[in-house]
């Protein structure tokens, strides 16, 4: 049985609604992501896990039992709030005892217990500092100390990491995957950026307007996603209108108007005439001369019109018969071929493989 | 840059002067050893043995303690719970509601509550009728220094209390109430002495025979501005001082315009 499970929840404000007919479930042990652009909706179904907020319709079970109806102190799950929300009145050490004093635990055993998690969190010589003394990544770590002491069976946690720089955000990343596989406690993770979320999930339920448009694991979604809006939305892709010509066995003839045509893996049910767009991850595009990429089954001349040099790779802007830019992403190996010595103006051809790329229904 | 800020200084002695000369004055007859207000004779602090021997004033005084005590605990409870309210439902006109009684003219109220009392109520004048005028103004100002002191506050922090396990009574008295105290504490004290020093609305409320400390100041007064009045007032001004002090140490809000 899965530890949560929501059945069709919905939650409508006034006209708008905010989360429409969402169903998951999430089993014990598993880092979930829900992920989407601002205001899809993921916050508010947060709250009505926790309790703060009511679902208008559907259910909400953990372990099986409907807990819609109990407020939010008798769940046994706990929050990490975007703010922190640490008691400013309260000690490190009394705030991390907060949900333990709640449940009554005996003094003995608060104390060893706090004890032992501010240790986790590496944050023993800060016992008796207060909120206010503390740098944004201490605070973040005595929320997360605090949410876990108690081993709850769910922890949701709202963007917990949105108010710290890009340094230290990595840092916590990485301590959140580890403190999580150490504790073992259910994460269920808010964000709305995505590389974020395939560095950390198990799973991830991508949202957009109140409703799932796509849910599995990190790989699945990057590579396999099922609508314009999920590949669009998860890193970097190409786009470009296409049509069904020939729907085959494991390959599908693509009409792009002005350009040609293109074979790609055959996704199943096309047929011919469907229209809808073709796909294809800029690290899936190869650049060079034509006979360099002789062997690859769609290859296509256009001029180079932008790179972005960053360092350990460089994104090629290449604008083909159509006026379509077709972007080309490849590592700046000292092997790096013909590229590296491409300029502006320049005609390249582009090509990639019969089995790179996608077909996506409208 | 200099020259500029000479006359500030300048600007802000004169201020300072202009406030604070008259209340020096009063503190300075008090010790006069005359019975005129007229010219220095000399320092005597019998003026304030014979305000100790004066039965009347010792009765005003103790009416004046008992309701400013009476009032300020009991407009703290409700003042503080009016700005909870205030904070926590957002309704626009409650805000109103509970301001309006502090900024209204003082004689407008006093009139009002008069007419409450005796005609709606039947009340006899007497400490019952200034002990509830008193309340009526303290209770604004109390719940303006708790919603001020609400209002500043991460609201996820309540949130987090109740998704830690705390009941909302649990709550309130671990994370809101302490959160609060400082505010409480300082509305506390400036009731006291909005209370203490109140003499329109307790006029209009007191009825006959019942007095406190403005009361009988002013009942003195019709007469001469004895030594005596000088003493009282100044004994009142310290009491005054001392609270605002306190007050505005637990709670900086206090000193920031409203009272
Ligand atoms: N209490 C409320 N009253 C009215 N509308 C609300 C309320 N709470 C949320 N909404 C609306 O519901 C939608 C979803 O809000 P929600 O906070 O869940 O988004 P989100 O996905 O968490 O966004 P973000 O990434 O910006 O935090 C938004 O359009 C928001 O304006
Ligand atoms: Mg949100």
């Amino acid at each position: 049985m899965a530890l949560l499970e929501l059945r069709n929840l919905t939650r409508r404000f006034g006209s708008l609604t905010a989360v429409d007919n969402v169903s998951l479930s999430i089993e014990a042990g598993e880092f979930f992501t829900l992920l989407g652009p601002s205001g899809c909706g993921k916050t508010t179904i947060l709250r009505m896990i926790a309790g703060f907020d009511l679902p208008d319709a559907g259910e909400i079970l953990l372990d099986g039992k409907n807990i819609a109806a109990t407020p939010p102190e008798e769940r046994p799950l706990h929050t990490v709030f975007q703010s922190y929300a640490l008691f400013p009145h309260l000690s490190v050490a009394d705030n991390v005892a907060f949900p333990l004093k709640m449940s009554k635990v005996s003094a003995e055993e608060t104390r060893r217990r706090v004890a032992e998690m501010l240790d986790t969190v590496h944050l023993s010589d800060k016992a008796d500092a207060f909120p206010h003394e503390l740098s944004g990544g201490q605070k973040q770590r005595v929320a997360l100390a605090r949410g876990l002491v108690n081993k709850p069976r769910l922890l949701l946690l709202d963007e917990p990491l949105g108010a710290l720089d890009h340094k230290l955000r990595e840092e916590m990343q990485i301590e959140l995957i580890n403190l999580q596989r150490t504790v073992g406690v259910t994460f269920v993770f808010v964000t709305h950026s995505q590389p974020e979320a395939l560095a950390l999930s198990h799973r991830i339920a991508v949202m957009n307007e109140g409703h799932i448009e796509q849910l599995g694991t990190p790989a699945h979604i990057y590579g396999q996603p099922v609508n314009r809006f999920v590949a669009d939305f998860i890193g970097d892709i190409n786009l470009m209108n296409a049509q069904v010509e020939a729907p085959g066995e494991t390959s599908v003839h693509l009409a792009v108007a002005g350009l040609g045509r293109i074979v790609a893996p055959a996704p199943s049910g096309v047929k011919p005439g469907q229209s809808g767009a073709f796909a294809i991850r800029p690290e899936q595009v190869q650049i060079g001369a034509e006979d360099e990429l002789a062997n690859l089954a769609n290859r296509f001349t256009g001029t180079l019109r932008d790179f972005l040099y960053v360092g350990d790779v460089t994104t090629y802007k290449v604008e083909l018969a159509n006026g379509t830019i077709i972007r080309a992403l490849l590592p700046n190996t000292s092997s790096g071929g013909r590229a590296r010595f491409l300029e502006m103006g320049d005609s390249v051809t582009v090509a990639w493989p019969a089995e790179a790329g996608m077909f996506l229904h409208e | 840059m200099r020259k500029t800020s000479h006359w500030l200084w300048l600007a802000a002695l004169l201020v300072y002067l202009f406030l604070y000369l008259p209340l020096t004055v009063v503190v300075i007859y008090s010790f006069n050893d005359s019975r005129l207000n007229a010219e220095w004779v000399g320092f005597t602090s019998r003026w304030y043995k014979v305000l100790f021997q004066d039965e009347e004033m010792i009765q005003a005084a103790i009416n004046s303690i008992l309701i400013a005590i009476g009032a300020s605990l009991i407009a703290t409870l409700l003042g503080t719970m009016a700005g909870i309210a205030m904070h926590r439902y957002r309704l626009r006109v409650l805000p109103f509601l509970v301001i309006t009684p502090v900024a209204m003219p003082e004689i407008l109220l006093g009139v009002s509550l008069l007419l409450f009392f005796i005609q709606v109520l039947h009340l006899t004048l007497g400490l019952l009728s200034v002990l509830i005028a008193h309340i009526t103004f303290c209770l604004g100002f109390v719940a303006i220094v708790v919603r001020a002191r609400l209002t500043g506050m991460d609201e996820s922090i309540f949130e987090a209390a109740r998704d830690l396990g705390a009941t909302p009574w649990k709550t309130f008295q671990l994370v809101t109430l302490p959160l609060i105290m400082p505010a409480v504490i300082a509305g506390a004290l400036m009731s006291f002495t909005l209370s203490i020093d109140d003499f329109v609305i307790t006029f209009f409320t007191a009825g006959v025979g019942v007095s406190t400390l403005p009361l009988q100041i002013y009942s003195m007064i019709k007469i001469a501005v004895t030594p005596e009045v000088n003493a009282v007032s100044t004994l009142l001004m310290l009491v005054t001082l001392g609270m605002i002090v306190l007050a505005a140490k637990f709670d900086k809000t206090v000193l920031r315009g409203q009272g």
